[in-house]
């Protein structure tokens, strides 16, 4: 039951963050709703892992974090190199 | 039961975001949204036990293809792109080839059968005589760098071609290179 709930308010906050990737009025609000995204899905293999008693799934949503992570500062690290402005 | 409920959840997630690619008229917007798309098919990999493939699409789909659409969008001109108009033709090929994939699943062996025509073919024999063969106790490298050899050569000068070929896109205009390096040429 827990974790259908779970599940539930998991699947709400990604809708809410493609909502804020399709109406966003900068670029920079799309790219923080796609790094939300990847962290409600790390955080849904956690739970994945916890529901079906697997204990190392914590270790695979870990390294989605990170790769996550490394991907929005590539990003962002190209805008701030070219500086250049990109359309809305 | 919890199985089929994960798998409800991640391919309805699948659906909305399609839809609002489809829908989206910004073309970052698009680029973010093929991201999260990509998330969530990693998503779907763990969730069928192929952990390897599901990093491999969080690496590349949504790292490195991200980064190289949105320096490809940096270089386009601005102005708006025009929403597509006539969806009808593709509506119709999609929904045809909807419905072969659905008669097609009816007939492939269930997720895990023992006794698919997959796991009786060549499999027992790799996982038996790898070892013995290469020396190498992972049967996956064993199949990939020993057995398959040249066929992992032949995708590794595939992947670097097209490497060659997006960086030879995307870096600088070699255009004015080149009259700079022909002005130093006349002087």
């Amino acid at each position: 039951m827990i974790f259908f709930a779970a599940l539930s308010v998991l699947a709400i906050a990604i809708i809410l963050c493609i909502i804020r990737a399709v109406k966003g009025p900068t670029p920079f609000d799309r790219i923080l709703s796609i790094s939300s995204i990847g962290t409600i899905i790390a955080l849904g293999i956690a739970i994945h892992g916890f529901a079906f008693q697997r204990p190392e799934f914590v270790d695979i949503s870990l390294m989605y974090v990170l790769l996550n992570f490394l991907g929005t500062i590539a990003i962002l690290r190209f805008y701030k190199i070219k500086g250049k402005k990109i359309n809305g | 039961m919890n199985f089929l409920l994960i798998n409800f959840f991640l391919i309805s997630i699948l659906l909305i975001t399609t839809f609002f690619i489809f829908k989206s008229t910004s073309l970052i917007g698009i680029v973010a949204l093929t991201g999260a798309f990509t998330l969530v098919c990693a998503a779907i990999y763990v969730n069928l036990d192929a952990v390897d493939v599901a990093f491999t699409e969080a690496a590349v789909g949504s790292g490195i293809s991200t980064i190289l659409m949105v320096m490809a969008v940096a270089k386009l001109p601005e102005g708006k792109i025009k929403p597509l108009v006539n969806l009808f033709p593709s509506l119709i090929i999609s929904v045809c080839i909807v419905i072969i994939l659905m008669v097609i699943i009816s007939n492939l062996p269930l997720l895990g059968d023992p006794n698919a025509p997959i796991h009786l073919h060549v499999t027992p024999e790799y996982i038996k005589e790898s070892e013995s063969f290469f020396h190498i106790p992972n049967v996956v490298t064993n199949i990939l760098a020993s057995y398959r050899g040249f066929d992992t050569l032949g995708e590794t000068i595939v992947i670097f071609t097209a490497g060659l070929g997006v960086i030879a896109l995307l870096t600088g205009n070699t255009l004015n290179r080149k009259t700079k390096f022909t002005k130093k040429l006349k002087k």
